[in-house]
């Protein structure tokens, strides 16, 4: 077992006993801070599986960006005195009968299926399995860990970039647009409401003017 | 390195505590943060797909994920906020004006 796996059980671990404090915490602001190791974790699980652009995305949108945004939430609906904090818990059997049911379904084909690999036959005979392979496999034989071991790894940045500026133009302009709009409209949603009606001006008039 | 089927199993039980928190909780904050569990879950697999596959269009979807994903957030934590300034509440069983 290489330092690797090591690190990957050591994340997953604390992937999964965080998250399920945030799912079972009654306390919500633990249940915010646990989110933090969530992510943490998983941007981890991003370096081992060879994606340092997505993990330190990873990092920066969702650590960075979309935590705080949380923490915000928490903050502001969440006044000291408030004692309904607690989330209460409500028909509990439907609700377990479908985890259980998703979860054995999930691992029983995970566990079932049988999942090729970039060099295996069917699916290097696709044309994007083609060019997987001839990417993964043109300098070196062996799985991509083995191959950056060996010749050091040049970042997934520069093939990213790459991708996003050629097939997946459209898409990304179009993501811009979704974030503005997204933003404008939480901006409109969650002001006060400055554009009370407006209200007749001769009763509000103060009355030194009226004079 | 740990076999696909790991990653994979990481991920599902991932996203199964976030669906779990998305059905068991009333706190409207607590369910979106297990939506964004199960959003991770799925990036998760993605990532793993695509280092298993030796494809970076997995990282792709993964980065338009995540952008949805704040998008989500901001659109989410305003309703949240406007809910509470309104019903000052977050509870989503006591959110009831759409229901017939």
């Amino acid at each position: 077992m290489s330092i690797f796996d090591i690190l990957f059980y050591l994340f997953a671990a604390a992937i999964v006993l965080s998250a399920a404090f945030v799912s079972l915490s009654r306390n919500i602001v633990h249940a915010a801070f646990s989110l933090l190791f969530t992510f943490l974790g998983i941007a981890g699980v991003y370096v081992l599986l060879s994606a340092d652009f997505i993990a330190v995305s990873q990092i920066l949108i969702y650590v960075g960006g979309i935590l705080v945004l949380i923490v915000f939430g928490v903050m502001l609906t969440n006044r000291v005195t408030n004692i309904d904090i607690r989330a209460a818990i409500r028909s509990r059997i439907p609700a377990f009968i479908i985890c259980a049911g998703l979860l054995a379904l999930l691992i029983a084909f995970i566990t079932q299926a049988h999942w090729i690999r970039y060099d295996e036959e069917p699916w290097k005979k696709t044309p994007w399995g083609k060019n997987a392979v001839e990417q993964v496999t043109k300098p070196l034989q062996g799985s991509v860990r083995e191959v950056i071991d060996q010749q050091g790894s040049q970042g997934t940045a520069a093939e990213i970039g790459k991708l996003l500026m050629s097939d997946y133009m459209l898409p990304f302009e179009l993501l811009s647009i979704v974030l503005l709009v997204a933003l404008i409209g939480a901006a409109m949603i969650a002001r006060q409401e400055a554009v009370q009606k407006k209200r007749p001006l001769s009763p509000s008039l103060p009355t030194e003017v009226s004079q | 390195m740990a076999p696909l089927s790991h990653y994979l199993a990481v991920s599902a039980i991932l996203f199964v505590i976030g669906t779990a928190g998305v059905l068991f909780r009333r706190n409207a904050i607590i369910v979106f943060m297990c939506v964004e569990l199960m959003l991770n879950a799925v990036n998760l697999t993605l990532i793993a797909f695509s280092q298993f596959l030796g494809d970076q269009t997995g990282q792709i979807l993964v980065f338009f994920v995540m952008t949805v994903a704040a998008a989500e957030a901001a659109v989410g934590l305003a309703i949240v906020i406007a809910l509470f300034r309104n019903r000052q509440t977050v509870d989503i069983a006591k959110v009831n004006i759409l229901k017939w």
